[in-house]
């Protein structure tokens, strides 16, 4: 099934004229309504007549996460305040979230997109859907349950936790779908085994995943234990929210919903374009919104893009998994998090060295972060010669960590100069997860 | 009334006690007590020694995380109920303990303790005459 055959199965010719006609209109948008992107492309001697064509969108400015924090919080926002309806935030690198402001056309689009996708996960009005992403400032839960009233399943506001309750409800509300990261799908397997749910007592059949990286083997492990077939969900806040590529029936690349969020591929390092097939940084342009439309985004994502139709019938372009990140971004349990923002806090307290180490790890199916912290020998004092003082130490970073990072972590003190000096960002980070 | 203790910050990991060890054999310092609260992943090192104050400076030189504690140290026979006895008093006078160890010296028993209301625990061994041990008894 196709839920918008007209701009999914679009011939190439038409997809192309229609993109740039998108891109010479959102040029011209944010040319006249972000001074962020006005001086931009005047220093560089762009005028919107000048993007005719979508081939046109190499000449355009980058914009970067840097870009969104330099201008918290609404400095890349192009519509005036009454016309936004929703904000959404994610995790910015020092602290300061990133916002994004949707108008009621974004949230229209945004719905109609996660229509596709769920349309190609073989979900339609008869299913009965329960949406197991963070419901909130996190764009999973409201992005995805959106979708499901637009296409007019029932939804399910499950949200995250409470995973027994929500055992129970998939089996006696004969729960078809479900949303969620792919790290709560095995947890939700776990949690069967223990409560003696079978999957044959549960009439779920196709599953959304998506906020977190995931691979091959783990979807393999998800559809046995679940009993469903397990669809790729690719989104990101900063330029709609889950929805942006989704993969159908064939399970072989993700469909870029590309009438509205062009997608090219970057070398990171030279931002030369590559070609189709080649590996590099995913970029967007959102061709329609309204609240913040991005020119040039970078995703930090690398992969790669499939050009060709599909033998579902689609020709929109598709995107190849996740195959990393160009920055020391982690996903953990579906949150962004940076360890720039774990040094603010640890620099923020004087009884550590400005040093640490992050340990990420997979137990039981679920994320666990744990940071490691050198005691200074200085503020070691009279008044930690008990353990009882040393672990309210401990849980005062864990609970600023907590409020920073919107994930809990585990606080392991070290002793003064254990933590070994890193030379690059990346020692800041043992990731253990095996992905 | 009081003695210094060195207080250690040690992780539960190979090699990290030695560390301290090899710092105070090296500075010719004797131990004459030791005791350690133990969590699963540090734990306290508490240390009774001659010449704290120069331990102290020497751990520190040796980059261990070292703090010098004020302890109570009450010198008892070395017989039954002694102890009992004792902490009776502070616990009658509502005063809570924190942490105590205790060692034989010289023939008696060494009650080592902290706590929660040190102001109180001076008042209550006063006030008893409790026979408390001078630090400078300790030095060898």
């Amino acid at each position: 099934m196709i839920w918008n055959q007209n701009k999914e199965c679009m011939s190439r010719d038409e997809m192309s004229a229609l993109q740039g006609k998108r891109l010479h209109k959102i040029v011209e948008y944010v040319y006249h309504n972000v001074p962020f992107y006005r001086n931009k492309l005047q220093e560089m001697d762009i005028r919107p007549d000048d993007i005719q064509t979508i081939e046109d969108i190499r000449k355009l400015p980058f914009t970067t996460k840097k870009d969104l924090r330099d201008n918290y919080p609404f400095g890349l926002q192009a519509a005036p305040q009454s016309e936004i309806i929703r904000v959404h935030a994610s995790s910015g690198t020092t602290g300061n979230p990133t916002i994004v402001g949707y108008t009621r056309k974004d949230i229209g689009v945004w719905s109609e997109c996660m229509a596709r996708c769920l349309t190609a996960y073989g979900i339609t009005r008869d299913d009965t859907f329960s949406v197991a992403y963070g419901y909130g400032l996190f764009t999973g839960g409201l992005g995805a349950h959106y979708g499901v009233e637009h296409l007019g399943a029932s939804v399910i506001p499950a949200g995250t936790g409470n995973t027994e309750k929500h055992l129970k409800l998939i089996r006696d509300l004969g729960i078809t779908g479900i949303a969620c990261t792919p790290s709560y799908a095995l947890y939700l397997a776990e949690t069967m085994d223990k409560m003696g749910i079978r999957k044959e007592d549960l009439k779920l059949r196709s599953g959304a995943f998506g906020a977190e990286p995931w691979t091959e083997s783990m979807r393999k492990e998800i559809e046995e234990r679940l009993g469903l077939k397990g669809y790729n969900l690719y989104g990101l806040s900063e330029i709609m929210g889950p929805c942006v590529s989704y993969e159908c029936q064939e399970q072989n690349g993700s469909h870029i919903n590309e009438d509205h969020f062009y997608p090219e591929i970057i070398n990171p390092v030279t931002l030369e374009s590559l070609p189709n097939g080649q590996s590099g940084e995913l970029v967007f342009t959102t061709l329609t919104k309204e609240g913040m439309p991005l020119l040039r985004y970078r995703t930090r994502d690398l992969c790669s893009l499939m050009p060709g139709q599909c033998n579902c019938g689609r020709t929109s372009i598709r995107m190849s998994r996740i195959e990393g990140r160009s920055d020391d971004m982690l996903i953990i349990r579906g949150i962004n998090v940076f360890p720039s923002q774990v040094e603010s806090v640890v620099l923020s307290m004087p009884e550590f060295a400005p040093r640490y180490l992050l340990v990420v790890d997979r137990v039981n199916n679920l994320d666990t972060l744990q940071v490691q912290v050198e005691l200074r020998q200085e503020y070691f004092t009279a008044t930690f010669d008990t353990p009882a003082a040393i672990d309210d130490l401990e849980k005062k970073l864990a609970s600023k960590l907590k409020s920073v990072l919107s994930i809990s972590a585990k606080v392991q003190l070290k002793a003064p100069g254990t933590i070994e000096r890193s030379q690059g960002k990346s020692a800041h980070i043992i990731d253990k997860r095996k992905l | 009334m009081t003695i210094h203790q060195l207080s250690i910050f040690i992780e539960n990991r190979s090699g990290t006690l030695i560390k301290v060890l090899e710092a105070l054999k090296e500075a010719n310092i004797q131990i004459i007590a030791s005791t350690i609260a133990d969590t699963a992943e540090y734990g306290i090192l508490r240390i009774v020694c001659a010449e704290p104050m120069r331990a102290c400076e020497e751990l520190k030189k040796a980059g261990i995380a070292v703090a010098i504690s004020d302890v109570f140290a009450l010198q008892l026979d070395n017989k039954p109920g002694c102890a009992a006895d004792v902490i009776e008093l502070f616990s009658k006078a509502g005063i809570s303990i924190t942490y105590i160890y205790s060692f034989l010296y010289g023939g008696k028993g060494i009650l080592v303790f902290r706590t929660d209301n040190t102001e109180l625990a001076r008042e209550t061994i006063t006030r008893n005459n409790l026979p408390f041990i001078d630090e400078n008894a300790l030095a060898l």
